[in-house]
């Protein structure tokens, strides 16, 4: 099956910045895709080169088959939602959702019929007549969502489009915008530093750094399997262990991460301590509702243990046994 | 304690009036007996208060050619000059706020510097930079003189209003299927239009009432306000001066009021989603 978007070998620099840097991407058709990374990873600049606002120094990019390099932005059948929603603030709601099809010269009454189709779709069915600048900012989200949807992209290109918006609303928006992606078919591809927002909603990863791709896979084995440092430290807050900590535990003298969630805590010895079994100290103890982060200090080196908030109290200076699978001691590709 | 403060600012806002009707007496009085000189009857010398009044004075100016001609020199020199404006201060804008490049401030910089000039000088540039290029008075020595200025006005009206409109809607025209002639004519167009409009009559009542630079670029040709000054000298039915000037004040002032009306209610960020 033709992949929705290539990157072979992409590279763009600005000047010295290498904002992207011999990247290669596939991503599949119908697939919701998340570009995940710190500001200035690349993946940004990634969005742009295949909306086409950007044009690569180097290497190949296809959409669906079909090569966009040297194809400007309004001749590709992908549509883009702005981070700052970029609606027109002269236009009527109506008209902005009917700009892209005013454009494609459909008439009048098809276009606004479409256009009411695809309000409808985002659940403002009577805003027609407003201006954007009498939306709620939740509300411009969704006129920007239906103006892009209404020409019916084969990618849809979403640019950290939850950022600007408060939690409760964030996960709605995340609800919504997975279920309006299996009911249309679209592939998405989808920029955001969140790491919350990559895991829940997408099918798959990429993990973005320096202009690079770090890792791409699914949000479970990006979270349990991280191949570097970087990963296992951006995504999730993992106990990132040094190459001496994970030989002494059963490992090769690598770098290896460890979920807080995967430790267990007990306050007595565990019956024939094997080799995933620790004494430590607590340093200090983090009640976050659901669940509470215990700081613990083993063999010179700290550990975060996130246990249930319905565990036994634990208090500074407690001696604790943290025991974990062996399994779960997970080796990465950074050497000593 | 109480009282005594509210006595205070009690007397105050009497003496605050008193002033201030006052200074508009002195800024505006005076442009009211020119209006008044217009209707009177007395053609010699200006005489107070008028011995009667009359309003021939309105046909016979717009009998006379030499006000026709400079009322048409007048207008024609400010259109082309502000239509000159327009084009090149509405690109000057554009690239200086949409694009980076070496040496953008400096540009920037240079553009407005002719308003900061003073009139004397431009003029006096302008004409030594003519006679070097042996190029002869003409109507667009004159236009060029006025652009100078021009220019700057509509460049400052477009620059501000490219500014408060943000860059990532003329990225979004483009995403949804416009190119760049659509995405001027539907989207940038229509969010700078008002500044465009209010720039250009500004202009347009700029280059109307100019006499230094003019007195430098026109040679023999006189445009309305060159006019009035050369019939100061002439006691010969002077009210039509008079006429003249009542059209002056209402053809810049009309333009000026439209334009401050038209950008004062730009102030929120055009484009601006959050």
């Amino acid at each position: 099956m033709t992949a929705a978007v290539l990157f072979q070998n992409v590279s763009r620099h600005f000047g010295r910045i290498r904002a992207v840097d011999g990247v290669d991407l596939e991503v599949a058709a119908g697939e919701f895709f998340a570009m995940l990374g710190p500001s200035g990873s690349g993946k940004t600049t990634c969005l742009r080169l295949i909306a086409g606002f950007e044009q690569p120094d180097t290497g190949h990019i296809e959409i669906f088959g079909e090569t966009a390099e040297g194809i400007p932005p309004y001749r590709r059948n992908v549509n883009t939602v702005f981070q700052d929603y970029a609606l027109f603030p002269h236009l009527s709601v109506l008209d902005n959702v009917a700009y892209g099809l005013r454009m494609r010269g459909i008439d009048k009454a098809a276009r606004r019929r479409e256009a009411a189709e695809a309000l409808a779709l985002v659940k403002l069915p009577d805003y027609g007549g407003r201006r954007p600048a009498q939306l709620s900012g939740g509300q411009r989200q969704r006129v920007a969502l239906a103006r892009a949807i209404v020409n019916k992209p084969r990618v849809l290109l979403l640019d950290e489009p939850l950022g600007a918006l408060d939690l409760k609303l964030r996960e709605q928006m995340q609800e919504e915008l997975k279920a309006l992606q299996q009911a249309l078919g679209i592939t998405f591809v989808f920029v955001t530093h969140d790491q919350g927002e990559a895991l829940s909603m997408a099918d798959r990863v990429a993990v973005f750094n320096e202009g690079r791709i770090v890792q791409v896979g699914a949000p479970a084995e990006i979270y349990r399997r991280p191949r570097t440092r970087f990963v296992a430290d951006f995504v999730g807050s993992s106990n990132v262990l040094p190459p001496e900590f994970t030989e002494r535990h059963g490992g090769g003298r690598r770098w290896s991460s460890l979920r807080p969630e995967a430790i267990v805590i007990a306050t007595a010895a565990p019956e024939g301590s094997g080799p995933g079994s620790l004494a430590a100290t607590v340093l200090a103890t983090y009640y976050h509702g659901a669940t509470t982060r215990i700081v613990a200090e083993a063999e010179m080196t700290r550990l975060n243990v996130l246990v249930p908030a319905s565990a036994g109290l634990l208090r500074p200076g407690d001696r604790v046994w943290l025991t974990w699978q062996p399994d779960d001691l997970h080796a990465m590709e950074d050497h000593a | 304690m109480r009282s005594d403060r509210t006595g205070r600012s009690g007397r105050s806002p009497l003496m605050l009036k008193l002033a201030a009707g006052a200074g508009l007496l002195f800024l505006h009085l005076p442009i009211l007996i020119i209006f008044v000189y217009a209707f009177t009857t007395e053609e010699k010398s200006y005489q107070w208060p008028p011995p009667d009044l009359t309003v021939k004075w309105f046909a016979i100016a717009w009998e006379r050619p030499d006000v026709r001609d400079a009322l048409w020199l007048s207008v024609r020199t400010a259109a082309t000059a502000t239509a000159v404006a327009l084009v090149l201060g509405t690109l000057c804008a554009a690239a200086v706020s949409r694009t980076r490049f070496f040496g953008r401030e400096a540009i920037s910089l240079l553009v407005i510097l002719p308003i900061a000039l003073p009139g004397i000088i431009t003029g006096i540039a302008l004409r030594s930079a003519f006679s070097l290029a042996e190029i002869p008075f003409s109507f667009w020595t004159i236009v060029l003189g006025h652009a100078t200025f021009c220019v700057v006005i509509v460049y400052n009206n477009a620059v501000a209003r490219f500014r408060r409109t943000s860059g990532s809607l003329i990225e979004a025209s483009m995403d949804l299927g416009a190119n760049g002639f659509q995405t001027f004519a539907h989207v940038i167009l229509p969010n700078i239009g008002t500044a465009l409009l209010a720039g250009g009559m500004l202009a347009f009542a700029l280059s109307f009432d100019e006499v230094i630079v003019t007195t430098f670029t026109a040679g023999q040709q006189a445009t309305l306000p060159i006019w009035m000054l050369e019939e100061l000298v002439r006691p010969r039915q002077r009210p039509v001066t008079n006429v003249v000037a009542m059209l002056v004040v209402a053809v810049t002032f009309l333009p000026i009021l439209a334009a401050y009306y038209l950008t004062r209610d730009g102030d929120q960020v055009q484009g601006q989603g959050k």
